[in-house]
């Protein structure tokens, strides 16, 4: 039995099977084993290369029946090539010389393969390359037990041990079969933490190198609210964990009651509470989850999935499903945040940006890609019939910007005007407020948009100076840090004087012991995943604005972000579960 | 006993994957061991991937090697398969 202690990103308990992902190419790491277990791995790699080589066959008499000689003919050579005396004799060698495990070995002549193949000069051996990345894969697949597998193809409920989850693999899962998942690098605002927070699946993160710590098929509990991952744990711990579990979903189902009741603290102050979505389809579930609307509509989901730039028909279908899902609910749509952190295939490589968070993202890249903004623009805008749409404009630093933004609206309104086609003209036109710049100079934006909206991950990240997906400086992200804190309460107070609607979406909103801070510092409305607004609204309606108030005067002395912490737990633990509104 | 025999690659996609595989085909079915040498290079006649590495083109000579109990038969059956052209000319 292994502990590992990680940080939590999604709640709750899974209990299940692991499922080993190495998405780095297969680099197995280095591992000698002892002597005495020489002989196990040879009969390992044996029995690997035997199943490999009958799979093949299988393969290639499928493939004969179905596509003709030609294909069949690759099988057959990976089916030699498997057998070649010359590759189990190399790999042997190495297993006996430097006692390295069958995986490690073998992958090491493979490498060789590779390299061999890579410097011939005849292209079409060259090419060949992938036919040995392949072969490789299905043995070592074999000696490692059910490792590589296709996520979109699972059979059974698996939790999913993985070095990383790009978003684009995060949204190709099969969310039925997936039970948990346990990922070496990572934060607690990882996109890979915001999805599975999304999906409602368990997840640990930044556990090191779970990846080699775990093999395929063994038993794993990932428990995401403590953070903490036991490998082939014993009875008595297994026990212990499905009651957990059960407490978990009971506490799911308590909170689920709060559904209907309104978000209103116990002196009477309303509370907006909406959701942060990917999908349409999360706009229902949102709606059923009690949000009173979207606050966060993230469009890059259809331009990740895609290996081509999504059509203004696509794209507008996609938007007015959202739209109509919300049921005259406010939705508001973020337009195209695409980042070096994630890019889209569709978009083409991108030239090499020495430090991409500070490079050409998300808004400064629309601004630039005229054609892909407006046609973005065009499908954001005729969705607008539908609902009560608001768009918002992200990573903004300065004044400029938002005017340019506003002006290529007011462009495409004309041209859609001229095509006679309908949009709503008088949609609110807001913007993300996530750079200090734009913090700092929140009265000047509070007067030029409709509504600011915090995204307190950005920000933070950015007046830190902390890459929260780096789990090296992970710890220092701390979005109660008292220079982010002054931050908020800086553009919450400019809201508050020119008449500016000003929102929260980001981890903090989600988060129920910030919730008191949030409507302390002034905060109205607030936006976050949909699993997390039953919690949040608890708190709404546990605490009043003239405690809130209080707590946040307390908080905004302090210094240090120990402090604020302290004492923003003491503030929760002291919310009296029988004092509701 | 070791046998020797040359030959010339008489096809034009040279030492590929599917005559590479009729090669490697044909010496497993006999006891011999046998290696093919061109120019600097020499590989394993039973291994495709050292055969592969061979990068033998169209018009390459190449020796090929046979000893044991039946290699005059193996590099007979070899010689043929690759002046035939691997049946694919």
């Amino acid at each position: 039995m292994i502990t590992k202690k990680g940080i939590n990103a999604s709640p709750g308990v899974a209990i299940g099977p692991a499922l080993v992902l190495d998405t780095e190419e297969y680099r197995i790491p280095l591992r000698t084993v002892d002597p005495s277990q020489l002989a196990t791995q040879i009969r390992n790699l044996d029995a690997a290369l035997q199943a490999s080589r009958q799979e093949v066959q299988e393969l290639r008499v499928a493939a004969t029946r179905k596509l003709g000689d030609d294909t069949a003919g690759i099988f057959a050579f990976h089916e030699q090539f498997i057998a070649d005396p010359r590759l189990r004799e190399q790999v042997v060698e190495l297993i006996q010389q430097r006692r390295y495990s069958a995986a490690y070995a073998f992958g090491q002549v493979m490498n060789q393969r590779q390299k061999l193949f890579r410097s011939v000069a005849d292209p079409y051996l060259k090419e060949r390359v992938r036919d040995i990345f392949d072969i490789e894969k299905r043995v070592l697949r074999h000696i490692l037990g059910r490792t590589r597998e296709d996520m979109t193809r699972l059979t059974e409920p698996v939790v999913v041990v993985a070095a990383d989850i790009t978003p684009s693999q995060a949204i190709s899962l099969d969310r039925r079969h997936i039970l948990g998942f346990a990922i070496n690098v990572g934060g607690p605002t990882s996109h890979m933490a915001i999805i599975s927070k999304l999906l409602g699946i368990p997840a640990v993160v930044a556990l090191g190198d779970i990846t080699s710590d775990v093999s395929g098929g063994e038993t794993l509990i990932v428990d995401g609210t403590a953070g903490i991952v036991v490998a082939s744990p014993d009875p008595e711990t297994i026990a212990r964990y499905q009651e957990r579990q059960r407490e978990h979903e009971r506490q799911v189902a308590r909170l689920r009651t709060l559904r209907d009741q309104p978000a209103v603290t116990r002196d009477g102050v309303a509370i907006e509470l909406l959701a942060n979505i990917e999908v349409p389809e999360e706009a229902a579930a949102a709606v059923e989850a009690g949000a009173q609307g979207v606050g966060l509509y993230r469009t890059e989901l259809l331009f990740l999935s895609s290996t081509r730039v999504p059509t203004e028909e696509q794209q507008y279908e996609t938007y007015r499903a959202a739209v109509e899902a919300a049921a005259g609910r406010p939705v508001i749509i973020r337009t195209l945040d695409l980042g070096a952190d994630k890019l889209a295939p569709a978009l083409g490589a991108a030239p090499h940006e020495h430090n991409p968070v500070l490079g050409l993202r998300s808004l400064r890249y629309c601004l630039l890609h005229l054609d892909l903004f407006k046609t973005h623009l065009r499908a954001i805008l005729r969705a607008s019939v539908a609902g009560d749409v608001r768009i918002m404009f992200p990573m903004i630093a300065t004044v400029m910007e938002l005017r340019q933004a506003k002006a290529t609206l007011a462009d495409v309104m004309e041209d859609l005007d001229e095509e006679g086609l309908a949009f709503r003209r008088d949609l609110p036109i807001g913007m993300m407020v996530e750079t200090p710049a734009a913090a700092l100079l929140a009265p000047a934006f509070a007067r030029e948009a409709a509504f600011l909206s915090i995204g307190s991950n950005d920000l933070t990240q950015y007046t830190l100076a902390v890459d929260r997906g780096n789990e090296r400086v992970a710890h220092l992200f701390s979005a109660h840090n008292p220079a982010v804190l002054r931050l908020l309460h800086r553009v919450a107070r400019a809201g508050r004087v020119y008449g500016c609607e000003v929102s929260l979406c980001g981890e903090m909103a989600g988060a129920p012991l910030y919730t008191q801070l949030l409507l302390g510092l002034g905060l109205r409305r607030l936006s976050m995943a949909s699993c997390d607004i039953p919690a949040v609204k608890q708190v709404v309606r546990r605490t009043t604005l003239a405690a809130c108030r209080a707590l946040a005067a307390r908080v905004l002395k302090f210094d240090a972000d120990r402090q604020v912490l302290n004492t923003l737990r003491d503030a929760h633990r002291a919310l009296d579960p029988e004092d509701e509104s | 006993m070791a046998v020797t025999r040359e030959v010339v690659i008489p096809n034009k996609e040279g030492l590929h994957f599917r005559p590479i595989m009729k090669f490697v085909d044909t010496a497993q079915r006999y006891q011999a061991g046998v290696t093919v040498h061109c120019e600097d290079r020499q590989a394993d006649g039973r291994s495709p991937m050292e055969m592969l590495m061979l990068v033998a083109t169209q018009g390459a000579k190449v020796k090929v090697v046979a000893d044991g109990v039946d290699a005059e038969e193996l590099v007979n059956a070899l010689v043929s398969l690759v002046e035939s052209g691997f049946g694919e000319m």
